[in-house]
């Protein structure tokens, strides 16, 4: 969870260059979130009574606009406004990592947003807890099927797909040809990415040759790629501890401190790989595509490819999905307001303008738009990716289940323990939260 | 609170001279009662609102299980049982004991030795004294990251030192044995300071007589400090042990910043996995259930050092 996870890294790229905005973001949107404080505006209230009496107030609550997207959200809320002049939006930006915590304590509280943004692992947790609206006054046609599926319970929605983004594996291509090896292709498998990497490793130059987080997330989706499934087909028992599995897990916790730097070499602290890959000392890297934007600036030439497999191909994806609170008094114009922000025009184009995710709308001409920009040249690849997809295995006690799993595989790495004793140690743990 | 100043003062001057006076007026009283009412609500309020308020409803919430979203629903004892049998809740205790075991004879002792030195008069110990309670207001979570660090096992300060003299270079904060040493290294370093202070003053209240009365009487310096100085500073002593074990218990900034309760749960502590419960894993009830049974253990911890302090603490 905690360095492979996208929403989370996408707000730890933006980095500084994107302080300075947030800033004079905070100022813009500010106003809005106040309540009428100021002197001019109590002055503006009693004429503006009749008016407001009109007026809707709704409130949008995000994590994925913090950290330099701001402004580009404001911009949708803004259109949005426009088209629907009797509706005001309040938006709140948090950052991921106090975002659910935030979002947990205002439910607990019952002072949540009207509409607020969910990834996949969570809008299990909140519908099945009934905190959502059901969406059904919405036309999902426009968004892509998989993904509207994805956030609806026995045929209806209540969550609308806002933007999906999947992981690749970067490639430094000078340091490809500097070592003479040939770069990677999507035919790759974990022998070639391996073999690769120890041929780039050049502890000397302190160049690393590969990057993977060891954790949950990488766990269940190189089980996956060595033709594994995380849980039995009906959920109620875990399959992990397989042969696939434990050659999933050896392929991860393997790399660390050979092709790959260690724990105790900073591995796994923000920001850690990204400053490896930009300074040029790490050859090939697992990651997701809301890097694009922060490496654009890399002074040497890289590209993407779909991540090896092995048995099969498999790629993580994740889903942000905007809801509506069951408790919101305004579910109209807060529904509206959510199909806005996830499946308009204006939505859409932002993003793709952006680089800020993927949209998850059915449009072939917003794609070509995407695909046009570089680098990477390959971003076909990103594509590519989606046609093997493989998503996380859900439970109730899902973050319980994440943590033993990324616990376990760190004590492998670690070399506290094989990989064989920590994969039954996690089915050991992991198969009583099954039953709950 | 200005504009009310002259009358509370006028108000006093004739309370003050009520008392005597032979009928006691109701009006009187009843106006003392209002200003006692008045004086005490600024604490008083804030304690009832943001302590036993929330106390209270923790003792509720204890009692049922919730995750934050949805309703939460009754299930008794459930939480105290399920937490009793659970290792984690035994480990977060076990973990804790650890620290406050390592941690009070360090800051105590390394305080004691900071007061005694810089209880003299010399150049600079001003300067000095201040300079080691500075950590003491500094917030926790910049000293935790300067000693996560100056800890790196592989580039930190402390282990290219160890390797200067060749010592034996520890994985501290990566490494589940040294994960807690870690923690209590930083901890006392940090609170050393509030420690010196407390006995400084203690230090200082120690009669001169009395150590005069010791060296005429043949006592060597470490006879004074052991059987006249140690025993008049119980006090102080007292003061430090109880504070510093209630803290200790409630730990939790250090290890949330230093280790993260890691590696593999090696330094999860019963605040830590108070937090845990209620924020990652979905269960504010056994969460509160756990700060309950952590309240418990603190006082009685406490009962008996008050009980205790009688058989050592000498109130000169």
């Amino acid at each position: 969870m905690r360095s492979s996870h996208p929403s989370r890294t996408l707000v730890l790229l933006a980095g500084s260059t994107l302080l300075l905005s947030a800033c004079a973001q905070g100022s813009a949107t500010n106003p809005q979130a106040d309540e009428p404080s100021t002197d001019t505006e109590a002055a503006a209230d009693d004429t503006a009574d009749e008016a407001a009496q009109e007026m809707v107030q709704i409130t949008y609550s995000n994590f994925s606009a913090n950290g330099g997207n701001e402004e580009n959200l404001d911009a949708i809320v803004t259109a949005f406004e426009e088209e629907n002049p009797s509706v005001d939006v309040t938006v709140e930006t948090l950052p991921y990592d106090d975002y659910f915590t935030a979002l947990q304590t205002a439910v607990a509280g019952g002072s949540e947003a009207d509409v607020f943004e969910l990834n996949y692992e969570n809008f299990v947790t909140y519908q099945e807890s009934g905190a959502l609206a059901a969406m059904e006054g919405v036309d999902t046609s426009a968004y892509v099927p998989s993904l509207v599926e994805a956030f609806a319970v026995d045929g209806t929605s209540y969550g609308l797909p806002e933007s999906f983004s999947n992981v690749v594996l970067f490639y430094n291509a000078d340091l490809f040809e500097e070592a003479g090896v040939e770069p990677p292709t999507s035919d790759w498998t974990w022998q070639d990415e391996r073999a690769a990497a120890e041929q780039l490793t050049d502890a000397g130059a302190g160049v690393w040759g590969d990057y993977q987080p060891i954790s949950f997330h990488e766990f269940y989706k190189a089980l996956a790629q060595n033709g594994g499934t995380f849980l039995s087909e009906d959920g109620s028992a875990v399959a992990f501890d397989s042969p696939e599995g434990v050659e999933a897990a050896e392929w991860l916790v393997g790399k660390s401190g050979t092709t790959m730097p260690s724990a105790e070499d900073g591995a796994g602290t923000p920001d850690f790989d990204s400053g490896l890959f930009m300074d040029g000392e790490l050859a090939m890297w697992h990651t997701g595509i809301w890097m694009f934007g922060a490496m654009a600036e890399a002074d040497f030439a890289w590209d993407i490819v779909v991540e090896p497999g092995m048995q099969a191909q498999a790629s993580a994806m994740f889903a942000n999905t905007v809801v509506v609170s069951e408790r919101s008094e305004q579910q109209e114009a807060a529904q509206a307001f959510a199909a806005y922000v996830t499946g308009s025009d204006v939505a859409a184009q932002t993003r793709i303008e952006a680089g800020w995710e993927l949209p998850p709308v059915d449009d072939e001409s917003l794609n070509a738009a995407y695909l046009e920009q570089t680098p990477p040249a390959n971003r076909a690849a990103v594509f590519e990716a989606l046609d093997e997809v493989v998503l996380p295995p859900v439970i109730a006690s899902q973050q319980e289940m994440q943590d033993i799993v990324t616990e376990e595989l760190t004590e492998a790495a670690a070399g506290r323990k094989t990989a064989q004793e920590a994969v039954d140690s996690a089915a050991e743990r992991v198969a009583p939260l099954l039953g709950e | 609170m200005t504009t009310t100043a002259p009358a509370m003062a006028s108000t006093t001057a004739s309370a003050a001279t009520a008392p005597p006076t032979p009928s006691p007026r109701r009006g009187g009283r009843r106006r003392q009662l209002g200003w006692a009412v008045l004086f005490l609500a600024p604490s008083a309020v804030p304690l009832l609102l943001f302590s036993l308020l929330p106390m209270g409803v923790s003792l509720w919430v204890s009692l049922q299980q919730w995750n934050l979203i949805s309703d939460p629903t009754f299930v008794g004892l459930d939480n105290y049982r399920s937490l009793l049998a659970d290792e984690r809740t035994r480990a977060s205790f076990w973990h804790t004991l650890t620290y406050i075991g390592g941690y009070l004879p360090l800051v105590y002792a390394g305080g004691l030795a900071l007061a005694v030195g810089l209880n003299h008069t010399f150049r600079g110990v001003g300067a000095l004294r201040t300079a080691y309670f500075l950590p003491v207001v500094t917030s926790w979570v910049v000293v935790a990251l300067v000693w996560q660090w100056l800890l790196n096992p592989s580039t930190g300060l402390v282990n290219h030192l160890l390797g200067l003299v060749g010592l034996p270079q520890p994985g501290w904060w990566t490494d589940p044995a040294w994960a807690m040493p870690s923690v209590i290294l930083a901890s006392a370093w940090k609170d050393l300071g509030f420690v010196m202070v407390i006995l400084l003053a203690g230090l200082q209240a120690v009669p001169q007589e009395l150590l005069d009365a010791a060296k005429v009487d043949g006592a060597n310096a470490w006879q004074r400090f052991r059987h006249v100085t140690l025993p008049l500073l119980s006090p102080a002593t007292f003061f430090v042990v109880v504070i510093s074990l209630i803290n200790g218990f409630q730990v939790f900034d250090q290890v949330d910043v230093m280790t993260g309760g890691g590696p593999a749960g090696a330094s999860q502590v019963v605040v830590g996995q108070v937090y845990d419960l209620t924020f990652r894993y979905g269960s504010a009830g056994e969460a509160s259930a756990l700060s309950w049974l952590l309240f418990l253990v603190i006082l009685a911890v406490t009962i008996v050092q008050v009980r205790g302090q009688r058989r050592w603490v000498t109130h000169a």
